[in-house]
């Protein structure tokens, strides 16, 4: 379904975020990535729909070259791919619907966009996952009147209105307190099951990753160093992944986390540029 | 397995009803019509400018700096002196002005006295004050003077007495404490609080002192709007060209260095 | 005793700079002041308080008949400065999109030709953009709509390009991550998030607006500022009293409405 082959990204300043990852990911499996913060988990996930372009490596979805693709094609590909984000991104201004059917604007061609003319079975599939994530009271309100949860449920219902194949879900717990976090977790992993959708979430509650994914990734400084079930993780690859006091690879990783995001927003901006 | 609806519109999101939509839309519509209908285009007029309009954007491109270099140096350095004086004489001023307009440390009548020249600068023209400082003080700088020193009365004082009605009261309270005159209050407790920010002011107002000692040149007092109008009436768009590109220049430096030196200060 | 402290303000330093400073200001003032009054009558600055008292002796009470001759010119006014800034949001929209740094289609060519127009439309004031218009197009409303427009672009574009420029980035990237075009991330992911600042910036230069308009007709860019320059011509103080009046009022209600409508969006 989703092949990574050795990936590796290395911005400007020289920092290796991603040294040759590589691994595969089934239909229908849900992958639980941790690490320390900065390991190159945001990296890895934005280097799949190529929010942040990888340096070298492949990465094949249903044996696409996603990362051969030029704009329009990559287009085409990002719609395939759901992406759920830590702090929602919703776009505040707009109706709790307008952000759902926003999933759809791969799909559809600007003017209907523009008049927000979706095709009726968009508009039908888009209550439908409103009323799924338990959001149908709250159609027509504005996405900032909402709380964090709901909000995050939002997020959720937006990427599955791109029909995905695959979800990339970054830190979906990060900005929630521990009981709305639960929640939260347990509604994604119940969708994948139910429409057997792969994901890889991308968390640093170690606690919640064992109990919901179905499979463990440790990045630590950029390697895969742990790759199996999450009953494997034992306190010996937990210190592999986290270090026992390595907490200068940690700091550095936090400036590393900061870059991620900065390129991934000069790489938003840079699209935004040709317009 | 439910329905759902394959129907979604988008609520309004400013004016909930639906009659008042109606009514605002046809009534701009009415007004539009209205409005554009006023305008009546005299097109000969417009074909025959079409010339003296490419004219000018070639004066633009071309400007003539030196014909009329003489008139352009005496304009130019009676704005910039018009604009540093009144810039100065206008602050002077306003300083006690705004205080007493700051409602948490004037007294009730005096309060009401500031507030009211404030209201006055603020509401009348330039170009109008400069008319009537013409009329009484003749053609000429100080005219002008004068009218960009009241401008910058209501301006400055202004926000000045905003700021120190935003100051924080605990400071005050401290200083009164400690048995301070009025005076020494406003020394030690206001001063130190809306001081950097009066100074970002000053730097502001002088950016639009110069601009404004471009304009009320138009009716006589004094500047480089004099030589403005002066060359535009003889249709010397070259020299209005460099006239304008001055300004323009002037103006970019002024907003550059005043942006500057507000950093510097912080 | 002679290591008892002292206790200074300031260092002898820096006390010594702002002497400097200060006696450099004086100097700089005392040369302003000399050169700016070199031409100035000071007959005509004596006699200043006698002229103003025969003025306003002469101009009040105001002519209140004059009025059924001003509400046509009134209507003009309004109707040039809500068309003008009409116009002048149509032209400022695109340079603000071509000017801001994360949505200019070219960084090289239209972000500092945008950035020139709008630099070069703020730094000339909508009263010299009208003498320019008048000159070129002739007398009457439409110079005065271009000249309100002229303006008004550098205004509305600079800060609807601010706006875009600090608009929340995650919000664009979680739009690009669907898959959708560059118009569509134009359009759901930084036009929500700029509309507020839009809407209060145009009420708040349309406020502005009717002001400058009232005086444009000074120049012959049509408006009340014609009657009143008609009235000046003839020196008929008690027209030129009620005019004055009439922007006034017209002033302070059209603020009344922009706090209105500013308040009712926000």
């Amino acid at each position: 379904m989703l092949r990574i082959q050795s990936l590796t990204k290395t911005y400007k300043t020289g920092d290796k975020a991603l040294v040759d990852v590589s691994f595969d990911l089934p239909k229908g499996q849900v992958v639980g990535l941790i690490g320390p913060s900065g390991a190159g988990k945001s990296t890895l996930i934005r280097c799949i729909n190529r929010l942040v372009e990888p340096t070298s490596g492949k990465v094949l979805l249903n044996d696409l070259d996603v990362t051969s693709l030029g704009t329009g094609e990559l287009r085409r590909a990002r719609r395939r791919i759901g992406m759920i984000f830590q702090e929602y991104a919703l776009v505040e201004r707009l109706t709790v619907m307008e952000n759902v059917l926003s999933g759809r604007l791969g799909y559809v061609p600007f003017w209907r966009s523009f008049t927000r003319r979706f095709p009726p079975a968009d508009i039908a599939r888009a209550f439908r996952l409103l009323d799924r994530v338990g959001l149908s009271a709250h159609v027509d309100k504005r996405a900032d009147a909402l709380s964090g949860g709901q909000r995050q449920r939002v997020g959720i219902a937006r990427a599955l209105e791109q029909e995905p194949e695959l979800l990339l879900i970054d830190e979906p717990t990060a900005s929630l307190d521990p009981k709305t976090s639960r929640q939260i977790m347990r509604l994604i992993v119940e969708i994948c099951r139910e429409d057997g959708l792969p994901a890889i979430i991308n968390i640093h509650d170690v606690v919640l990753a064992q109990q919901f994914a179905d499979r463990i990734i440790g990045l630590q400084a950029g390697r895969v160093v742990f790759d199996g079930a999450p009953a494997d993780l034992t306190e010996e690859a937990l210190t592999r992944i986290y270090g026992a006091e390595d907490w200068t690879a940690m700091r550095k990783g936090a400036a590393e986390d900061a870059e991620a995001e900065t390129e991934a927003r000069a790489h938003s901006e840079k699209l935004l540029g040709a317009l | 397995m439910t329905a759902y609806p394959t129907r979604w519109t988008r609520p309004p999101q400013l004016v909930k009803s639906r009659w008042w939509r109606i009514i605002l839309a046809i009534g701009a519509i009415v007004y539009l019509v209205l409005a554009v209908g006023s305008v009546d285009v005299n097109w000969t007029r417009i074909a025959d400018g079409w010339e003296r309009g490419m004219r000018f954007v070639g004066g633009f491109l071309q400007p003539d700096f030196t014909t009329r270099w003489k008139d352009i140096s005496t304009g130019l350095l009676e704005s910039l002196t018009m604009t540093f004086t009144s810039t100065v004489v206008g602050i002077l001023i306003s300083v006690p002005i705004g205080v007493g307009a700051a409602r948490n440390v004037a007294p009730r009548w005096i309060y009401a006295i500031c507030r009211s020249i404030i209201a006055a600068s603020r509401a009348l023209q330039e170009i109008i004050v400069a008319i009537f400082f013409v009329a009484l003080f003749g053609f000429g700088a100080f005219a002008g003077f004068l009218t960009l020193t009241f401008a910058t009365i209501g301006f400055i004082a202004k926000l000045l007495a905003e700021d120190i009605e935003d100051i924080d009261e605990s400071q005050a309270e401290a200083i009164r404490a400690t048995g301070a005159s009025w005076l020494q209050l406003i020394h030690y407790a206001v001063q130190p609080q809306v001081m950097p920010r009066l100074i970002g002011l000053s730097l502001y107002r002088f950016d639009i002192n110069f601009r404004e000692s471009a304009v009320i040149g138009i009716v006589g007092a004094g500047g480089i709007g004099g030589t403005l109008n002066t060359a535009l009436n003889r249709y010397e768009y070259d020299s209005a060209g460099a006239i304008l590109l001055i300004i323009i220049a002037i103006v970019m430096v002024a907003e550059y260095a005043s942006g500057h030196l507000r950093r510097l200060l912080k | 005793m002679s290591d008892a402290q002292i206790w200074r303000h300031r260092t002898p330093k820096t006390q010594l700079a702002l002497w400097v400073f200060w006696i450099l200001l004086v100097a700089l003032f005392v040369w302003c002041w000399n050169t700016m009054t070199a031409r100035t009558m000071w007959l005509f600055v004596y006699d200043a308080p006698n002229a103003a008292a025969d003025l306003i002796g002469r101009a009040l009470p105001p002519r209140w008949s004059y009025m059924e001759k001003l509400w046509v010119p009134l209507w003009d006014t309004i109707n040039i400065a809500t068309l003008g800034t009409l116009l002048g949001i149509v032209l400022a929209v695109p340079l603000a999109f071509m000017a801001a740094h994360n949505t200019t289609p070219s960084r090289l060519v239209l972000r500092p030709f945008a950035l020139f127009c709008i630099v070069a439309s703020r730094s000339i004031n909508s009263l010299i953009w009208a003498l320019l218009l008048v000159s070129i197009l002739g007398p009457g409303l439409l110079a005065g709509i271009l000249a309100i427009a002229f303006r008004s672009v550098g205004f509305i574009g600079k800060l609807l390009y601010e706006a875009i420029e600090e608009t929340d980035q995650t919000q664009i990237e979680a739009i690009t991550a669907t898959g959708a075009s560059r118009a569509q991330i134009l359009n759901y992911g930084i036009v929500p998030q700029v509309l507020p600042s839009f809407y209060g910036i145009s009420v708040f230069r349309w406020d502005i607006n009717i002001r400058e308009s009232a005086i444009l007709g000074l120049v012959g860019a049509g408006g009340i500022g014609a009657q009143l320059q008609a009235s000046l011509n003839v020196l008929a103080w008690p027209q030129v009293m009620l005019i004055i009046l009439v922007i006034l009022a017209t002033v302070v209600v059209s603020e009344w409405v922009s706090a209105k409508v500013r308040h009712a969006i926000i």
